[in-house]
């Protein structure tokens, strides 16, 4: 069941992010050139997602675990250390430079362009070699 | 602008279903990062979300297919160049745009918030430094 629900989650993530332009670059990276020709219209997804999910997430919090599951999972971390600011400055600066981010790049591999497949190739690749660096 | 605010809301929505039903954040960059590793437990519906990103594009294929232009001026090295960063980066900051910019903001997170701005903030200088080298400014 969970997995049925993360499938479907999935499914409506992709299809909002596409319709909202995230999956094009060009979209993204006017969203980022502000000093340029700025397209601000990326502020309405952020916006958009944060009113649902604000709401809801209130709501939810109500109760004491998820339906299929005995707990949440939400972070409770509060501390704001050079991990977290170094890590946003390095994944600001791969976003800008092509415009994508973790999600529409993984979405956008179904069109099969090899500029996807470079991308989310190489991003796992940067996991993986945090992970193995990171344990040490 | 109407269109980005639909999309997010259907972001919004899905979001809420992962909580609501599984209990879990939706930051996909935390998702992608459980499956490389051997030790997290619980794999499938990290598999099963990923799937429907997958599944979700190609519906957007038949849906809206100028949905996956690139910019010709980007080549295949800065796309290279670019997923480092980004997998490098989300990890070592615990989240990307849907984990910090949509799910920890509406949870009010103080480090979200910090997190967002300071991505955005570094995007925007990106944007910078590639129109500089390209001679575009």
């Amino acid at each position: 069941m969970r997995a049925l629900v993360a499938f479907v989650v999935g499914l409506i993530f992709a299809i909002g992010l596409g319709v909202s332009g995230m999956t094009q670059t060009h979209v993204v990276k006017g969203f980022l050139d502000i000093f340029g020709n700025w397209n601000y219209n990326l502020m309405g997804v952020m916006g958009g997602a944060i009113m649902v999910h604000a709401i809801a997430f209130r709501l939810m919090m109500k109760r004491s675990s998820p339906v299929l599951d005995t707990k949440f999972f939400v972070p409770t971390r509060k501390d704001i250390d050079g991990r977290l600011l170094l890590g946003a400055i390095l994944f600001g600066l791969g976003w800008g430079w092509a415009g994508i981010c973790p999600g529409p790049g993984i979405v956008s591999l179904v069109s099969g362009q090899m500029e996807f497949v470079l991308f989310v190739g190489s991003m796992l690749v940067g996991m993986k070699l945090f992970q193995l660096i990171d344990k040490k | 602008m109407m269109s980005a605010v639909l999309g997010g809301v259907l972001i919004g929505a899905s979001v809420s279903i992962m909580l609501l039903f599984n209990g879990r954040v939706t930051g996909i960059s935390g998702i992608v990062g459980g499956l490389l590793q051997k030790a997290t437990p619980d794999k499938s519906w990290r598999i099963f979300f990923l799937l429907g990103l997958l599944v979700g594009g190609v519906i957007l294929r038949f849906l809206k297919p100028q949905a996956f232009m690139v910019i010709t001026s980007t080549t295949y090295v800065d796309y290279v160049m670019a997923g480092l960063l980004v997998g490098v980066g989300t990890l070592l900051g615990n989240g990307c745009t849907s984990g910090h910019g949509v799910c920890g903001i509406s949870r009010f997170s103080m480090r979200s918030i910090i997190a967002t701005i300071t991505f955005i903030s570094s995007g925007v200088v990106s944007v910078l430094i590639f129109k500089m080298i390209r001679g575009e400014l």
